[in-house]
C-alpha cells in the first residue's frame, strides 16, 4: 500500500508503478569483462533499512524513478527520476 | 431456555413485523432485529450443530464473536454458509437454514460422533488414519488422502454454492485525516472531537446502528441520541454495516461495506458489497472489548451465552431470553446486567468467583465465591452445578436450576486491528486482558479497545485518542474503571474428571486439548494453534484465545505473558472473495485487445483466438470445414497463390533521434548502425543475462527514425526494457521510444503471387519490383483512394511476403482494397494456425521456442550475434554453462512412419531410455501442408547433427503415447531461403 511521491504526476498509488530494482548497482561497461556483469547482475545486498531502488511509472508518466525506500517499515524518505539530467533539472527549477 | 418477547422496550419497530423462514418455515420478527434475536424471540434455541462433535448449538453471543448461531443464509446462487446470525439483519423473506447437520440441526444423526468423543481429541484423525497399519507402512500417505475426504464431509462448516455469483461488488476508495472504527460512546466522541476541530473524519460502523454500548442501555439513549444528531451535524463520513477488517501499510485500512445484505428488494443497480481501501492521516481504534466465556463442563449448551449477549437481547432487541438466570461472573461488569434482568422480571442468582464482591443489585442474590461448575440438560440448560475454590482447585458446591446461564469471564479488548501493524498485545494481569502493544504508527486506543470500562471514562478516552490523532498532547484515562479487581477464572473443573469443556467452541476445541497439545510437547502457542485449531477460521481468537494461553500457561507453569500471544492477521471477519475481485471479473478481468481489423475479419469469417490481451485471428473456416481443414487448405494457399494475415498485434516502438542507430546497435545482438535507410534487419535482443529477451525486424525510416517490431506478448516488456536502458543506463543517448502499436493497422501478404496482388491496389507509379523493393526494403507507400502507410518485404512464412502498414483507422479500407485483389488471384484470409503450420515448416521461432531459459544459440542464431561490437547480454550469454556442447538445440522433428502425428510438449528421449526428463522436449506441431506429414520443432541436446540416424522417441505417456521420430535440421522448407528472396 505505499504512495509513491512521482516527480512528474504527483503523489500516486503503488500499483500504478512496477517495481524494477535494486537503484544502487552501476552497470558495466558493455565489453566489460563477464566477472563484473555477474556481479552487476547476480549480487544483491538483501538490506534491511534503507535501500535505493528503482520503480518505474508505467500507468502514469512511464518515467523511471529512484526511490529511497526502507524495507523494513515501507517508508519512502526520497523520490527523484532516474536519469541525472532530469534530477538536475528538476533541482534547480525549485 | 424459555425466552419471550416483551411487550415493550428494545429498539426494534413492533409495527414493522418481518416475516422470514428458518429451515423452510415461516417465522416473525420485527425490523431492528438480527436473525438471531428473530430467532430467540421465535422460541428457537438450537441452531447449530458443532464443527466435530455435531453437539447442539444456540446462541452464545450478540456479535462478530459467534461461535454457536452459525447458519447458511439465501438459496440458490445466493446460498451463502457459515453467517453469523448475530449479524444478519433481519429483512422480509430472509430464509435461513441450519447447518453441519442431518437432516436438520434440532435431529442430527451425526451427533453420534459426540458418544466417541474421547477419541476425537485433537489430532485424531491424523494419528489414526495417517499411515494406518497395515495398509500405509511405508507407503507414504496415499490412503490417507482417500480418508480425508470422507472425515472432511463429517465435519466442517456449510457448503458454498457452486453457481457463480450473481452479485456485484464495487471497489471504492477514500482519503480522510482521521478513521475512526468504532462508534461507541468512545469512537462517537473521538469522531466528534476531530470534527469539531476542523479534520475531515469517515465514521465506520459495524453494526447497522450508530452507538455501540448504547444501543444495550435504555438509560442512555438520550446521550447516544445527541452524539449521533452531532456527529450527523458535523459533516462526518458515517458508513454503517462496514467492517474495517485489516490496517496496513501507509495508514490504509480495508472495509467491507455490506450495501445490501439486509436488503429484502434491492436495486438491481446497487453492488452487494463494497471494498473500500481508506488511506486515512491518522486512525482511532474504538473497536470495543469482547466478553469471553469461561471453560466448564457443557459451557456450549444452548442457553449459555455471554452476560452482555443478553443484555443485549432484553435491552435492544425486547426479548426476556431465560426466567431463571443464574449469571456467573469475575469481574463487576455482570453486576449492571444482573440489575437489569431483575429489574424486566426475572429470577436472578448472580453467582460471583470472587468472595469479596460488592454488594448486589436490587432484587438479585447474590451467591460470592461460586463458579461455574457444571452445565445439566442435553439440549437446553437446566441447571448449572456452582463449585468453590478448594486449595488450588475447585470442588462442588452448590446446584441452581434455571433455563439461562450467563457467563462474564472476564474482557478481551478488540486489539486486532493495531495488531495488524504489527504492534504485539501486552498482558495486563491487573485488568487480565490484552492490550495493544506500542506502534509508531498513527493508530490510537479509545474506549475499551484500550482497556478503559466505565462509560464516562470512554467518553473521555474517545476524545484524548482524537486529540492525540491530531497531533496534540493529552491525557488519556487510565486502563480499568472497576471498583473491585477481576479474579480471572479461566476453566472450572474438579481433579481428574473428563468432560467436555469448551475453549474455542467453533472448533471444538476443549480444555483437554490444549492439556493433550502440551504433553504432547506443542509448547510455542503458535503451534498450539495449529494443532488443535484453537482460534482458527472465522473465529481468529475472539472468544477462545485468552482462555487458551491461560490453559498453557497452567501446564507450563508460567503465567500467560511468557506464552505469548499468536498475532491477529487480517481479515477481523471474514470478507467475501467477491468483494475481493469487485468489478474484476469475467470479461473485466484483464484488458480486452483487438486490432483495428477485428469487425472486418469477423464480417469475413474469422474464428478469432486469445494470444495474450489480444483477440487475433485464429482460421477462416468455410463451410463445413474443420480448424485442422481449415488451415491446412489456408497453409497450401500461402505456398502456393496468396494469403492475407492480420498482423497487428505485433508490438511497434518508434526509436527516434540522432543517437538511435547507436542505441539499437547496444539493445540488439547484431549490427544496426549501418542499416540504410529504407531498409529492415531483423534483430534478437538478449537480457542481461544472455538470454533471448525478443525478437523482430526494425525498419530505418531516415537517419533518426526507426520503427522497432516486437512480438505481440512482449510488446510492453521491451517498451519498458528500453525506456529502463534510456533513463537509468545511457542518459547521454539523444534517444526516444514512444510506443505506436496501436496506431497502425498492419497486414502480412504472403505467397507466390503477393506483389502481384499488392501491386493493383496502389496508386500508380509506384513500383514494388524486385529491383525497387528488394527482399528486406522497406518504402511509404499510397494505396489507391488515398491510403498512406509503409510497406516491409518481410516474410514469416517463408514465402514472397510483404507487411503494410496504415492508420490503423484506414485499415478497412486497405482491406477492402487488398481482399478483393488477393482473392480474384485465388487467394485466402490466413489465421493464426497457418501462420504456424507456415513458420513451423520454415522452423522460425515463437515464443514457444523463445520461452526465456534459451540462448541465442540454442536457438539455432547464433551466427547473429556480433563479435565486432558489444550488445547487452554479450558478456553472461559466455557463461560456461551456456556454451556447454550438450545445450539444447533447435531441431525439427519427424515421425519415423510418416503418417503418425504427434503432441507438443512430449519430451524427446533416445528410444529405449524413455526416463526422467529425457533429452529434449518438443515446442511445437503441426501437419505440414508442403511436407505431407506431420512434423513438428522442439529441442534436444546437442542438435540435430548429434542425433543424425539415432533413433529417438516422442515419449507422451499421459496421452497418446510414444511415437518414434527422426531429429532433423530445423528448417525443413525451402531451406536455401529461395521462394522468399524469389
Amino acid at each position: 500500500m505505499l504512495r509513491i511521491d512521482c516527480p512528474f504526476c504527483g503523489t500516486r498509488d503503488h500499483s500504478e508503478f512496477s517495481y524494477g530494482g535494486d537503484g544502487s548497482v552501476t552497470y558495466p561497461a558493455l565489453d566489460a569483462p563477464m566477472q563484473d556483469w555477474h556481479d552487476a547482475v547476480f549480487l544483491r545486498e538483501n538490506i534491511c533499512g534503507r535501500q535505493v531502488e528503482t520503480w518505474h511509472h508505467v500507468h502514469g508518466c512511464r518515467m523511471w524513478l529512484m526511490v529511497e525506500r526502507d524495507t523494513m517499515t515501507h517508508e519512502i524518505f526520497s523520490t527523484r527520476p532516474a536519469h541525472p539530467g532530469l534530477a538536475s533539472a528538476l533541482e534547480a527549477a525549485e | 431456555m424459555t425466552a419471550r418477547r416483551l411487550d415493550k422496550g428494545g429498539r426494534i419497530d413492533r409495527t414493522r413485523p418481518v416475516n422470514f423462514r428458518w429451515d423452510g418455515l415461516t417465522y416473525r420478527g420485527y425490523a431492528g432485529d438480527t436473525l438471531a434475536s428473530a430467532l430467540m424471540a421465535s422460541g428457537q434455541t438450537v441452531l447449530g450443530r458443532s464443527f466435530k462433535y455435531h453437539r447442539p448449538r444456540g446462541i452464545m453471543s450478540a456479535g462478530v464473536e459467534e461461535s454457536g448461531a452459525i447458519v447458511s443464509v439465501g438459496a440458490d446462487a445466493r446460498h451463502e454458509p457459515n453467517v453469523k446470525a448475530t449479524m444478519q439483519e433481519l429483512y422480509d423473506g430472509l430464509e435461513a437454514k441450519g447447518q453441519n447437520a442431518w437432516p436438520n440441526v434440532r435431529f442430527d444423526l451425526g451427533a453420534v460422533n459426540g458418544l466417541f468423543g474421547r477419541f476425537f481429541s485433537a489430532g485424531f484423525y491424523y494419528k489414526t488414519f495417517m499411515g494406518l497399519p497395515p495398509f500405509e507402512w511405508g507407503r507414504g500417505t496415499g490412503l490417507w488422502m482417500q480418508y480425508e475426504k470422507l472425515i472432511r464431509k463429517a465435519a466442517g462448516m456449510g457448503r458454498a454454492s457452486r453457481a457463480p455469483d450473481p452479485d456485484c461488488y464495487d471497489h471504492a476508495h477514500a482519503f480522510c485525516d482521521i478513521l475512526v472504527v468504532g462508534s461507541g460512546p468512545a469512537g462517537l466522541n473521538a469522531a466528534l472531537t476531530a470534527a469539531e476541530a476542523g479534520r475531515d473524519v469517515m465514521l465506520v460502523e459495524q453494526d447497522f446502528e450508530l452507538g455501540g454500548d448504547y444501543l444495550n442501555d435504555p438509560a442512555a439513549e438520550a446521550d447516544r441520541a445527541a452524539l449521533v444528531a452531532a456527529v450527523e451535524r458535523a459533516g462526518i463520513r458515517i458508513l454503517t454495516r462496514t467492517t474495517a477488517f485489516g490496517l496496513y501499510d501507509g495508514g490504509v485500512a480495508g472495509l467491507v461495506e455490506r450495501v445490501t445484505d439486509h436488503l429484502a428488494a434491492p436495486d438491481p443497480h446497487l453492488p452487494r458489497q463494497r471494498f473500500w481501501t481508506v488511506r486515512a492521516g491518522a486512525t482511532v481504534l474504538a473497536t470495543g472489548a469482547l466478553e469471553r466465556s469461561i471453560a466448564f463442563a457443557n459451557n456450549d449448551r444452548p442457553g449459555v451465552m455471554t452476560a452482555l449477549a443478553a443484555r443485549s437481547y432484553l435491552n435492544r432487541f425486547g426479548i426476556l431470553p431465560g426466567q431463571r438466570i443464574v449469571i456467573a461472573t469475575t469481574n463487576d461488569s455482570a453486576y449492571g446486567v444482573a440489575g437489569d434482568f431483575a429489574a424486566a422480571g426475572a429470577e436472578v442468582v448472580l453467582a460471583d468467583a470472587r468472595s469479596d464482591a460488592a454488594s448486589a443489585p436490587e432484587g438479585v442474590s447474590l451467591r460470592p465465591g461460586l463458579a461455574p461448575l457444571a452445565v445439566l440438560g442435553r439440549r437446553g440448560v437446566e441447571g448449572v452445578r456452582l463449585a468453590a475454590r478448594s486449595g488450588a482447585g475447585w470442588s462442588e458446591a452448590a446446584r441452581e436450576d434455571c433455563d439461562l446461564l450467563l457467563v462474564s469471564g472476564g474482557w478481551s479488548p478488540v486489539v486486532n486491528l493495531s495488531s495488524h501493524r504489527g504492534a504485539k498485545p501486552v498482558w495486563n494481569a491487573g485488568l487480565a486482558c490484552f492490550l495493544a502493544g506500542p506502534t509508531e504508527e498513527p493508530i490510537h486506543m479509545a474506549g475499551s479497545t484500550d482497556g478503559v470500562w466505565n462509560r464516562d471514562d470512554c467518553a473521555a478516552s474517545g476524545v484524548a485518542a482524537a486529540r492525540r490523532a491530531m497531533g496534540e498532547v493529552a491525557e488519556a484515562p487510565a486502563p480499568g474503571g472497576w471498583a473491585h479487581p477481576i479474579q480471572p477464572v479461566y476453566e472450572v473443573r474438579l481433579p481428574g474428571s473428563k468432560v467436555k469443556a469448551f475453549v474455542d467452541p467453533q472448533h471444538d476445541v476443549t480444555g483437554d486439548d490444549v492439556r493433550l497439545a502440551h504433553q504432547e510437547g506443542f509448547v510455542s502457542v503458535e503451534h498450539l494453534k495449529r494443532y488443535t485449531t484453537l482460534g482458527m477460521a472465522t473465529d481468529q481468537g475472539k472468544m477462545g484465545n485468552v482462555i487458551g494461553l491461560a490453559l498453557m500457561a497452567e501446564a507450563l507453569g508460567c503465567e500467560v505473558p511468557a506464552v505469548g500471544t499468536t498475532r491477529f492477521r487480517p481479515p477481523y471477519t471474514p470478507v467475501a472473495i467477491g468483494a475481493l475481485a469487485g468489478r474484476n471479473v469475467a470479461g473485466h478481468f484483464k484488458p480486452l485487445r483487438r486490432t483495428p481489423l477485428h469487425d472486418w475479419n469477423l464480417r469475413h469469417g474469422a474464428t478469432m483466438t486469445e494470444a495474450g490481451l489480444w483477440q487475433r485471428t485464429w482460421y477462416f473456416a468455410r463451410t463445413r470445414e474443420t480448424i485442422a481443414e481449415a488451415y491446412i487448405r489456408e497453409a497450401t494457399t500461402v505456398r502456393e497463390t496468396v494469403g492475407i494475415c492480420d498482423v497487428s498485434s505485433l508490438g511497434k516502438i518508434a526509436v527516434q533521434g540522432p543517437d538511435a542507430a547507436e542505441f539499437l546497435n547496444r539493445v540488439y545482438t547484431n549490427a544496426f548502425s549501418r542499416l540504410p535507410v529504407g531498409r529492415a534487419r531483423y534483430g534478437i535482443m538478449l537480457r542481461d543475462d544472455g538470454i533471448v529477451m525478443d525478437d523482430g525486424t526494425t525498419w530505418r525510416l531516415g537517419e533518426a527514425d526507426f520503427l522497432m517490431t516486437t512480438t505481440t506478448t512482449n510488446a510492453g516488456k521491451v517498451m519498458v526494457w528500453l525506456e529502463e536502458l534510456l533513463q537509468t543506463r545511457w542518459p547521454d543517448l539523444r534517444v526516444h521510444v514512444t510506443s505506436v502499436t496501436d496506431r497502425w493497422a498492419g497486414v502480412s501478404v504472403a505467397g507466390p503471387k503477393a506483389r502481384e496482388a499488392i501491386a493493383v491496389c496502389l496508386d500508380e507509379g509506384i513500383d514494388i519490383s524486385n529491383d525497387a523493393l528488394p527482399f528486406m526494403g522497406v518504402a511509404p507507400v499510397s494505396l489507391k483512394g488515398g491510403v498512406k502507410g509503409l510497406i516491409a518485404r518481410i516474410s514469416f512464412s517463408g514465402e514472397l511476403a510483404y507487411e503494410l502498414y496504415v492508420p490503423a483507422d484506414q485499415g478497412e479500407a486497405m482491406m477492402d482494397l487488398l481482399w478483393p485483389a488477393a482473392e480474384r488471384l485465388g487467394g485466402c484470409l490466413y489465421g493464426l494456425e497457418a501462420l504456424g503450420a507456415l513458420r513451423i515448416e520454415k522452423g522460425h521461432v515463437t515464443g514457444a521456442e523463445l520461452d526465456g531459459r534459451m540462448t541465442i544459440d540454442d536457438a539455432g542464431l547464433g551466427k547473429m550475434a556480433s563479435t565486432k561490437k558489444a550488445f547487452i547480454g554479450a558478456a553472461l550469454r559466455q557463461r560456461p554453462d551456456l556454451t556447454r556442447a550438450d545445450r539444447p538445440r533447435l531441431v525439427g522433428i519427424f515421425p519415423k512412419d510418416r503418417r503418425q502425428s504427434f503432441n507438443g510438449g512430449a519430451l524427446l528421449c533416445a528410444t529405449g531410455k524413455v526416463a526422467g526428463f529425457g533429452d529434449g522436449w518438443i515446442t511445437a506441431v503441426t501437419h505440414s501442408p508442403a511436407l505431407g506429414h506431420w512434423i513438428g520443432l522442439g529441442y534436444i541436446a546437442g542438435g540435430h547433427e548429434a542425433w543424425a540416424g539415432k533413433a529417438v522417441t516422442a515419449a507422451d505417456p499421459v496421452r497418446r503415447g510414444n511415437v518414434e521420430v527422426e531429429i532433423v535440421s530445423p528448417h525443413m522448407f525451402d531451406p536455401e531461403g529461395v521462394r522468399m528472396h524469389g
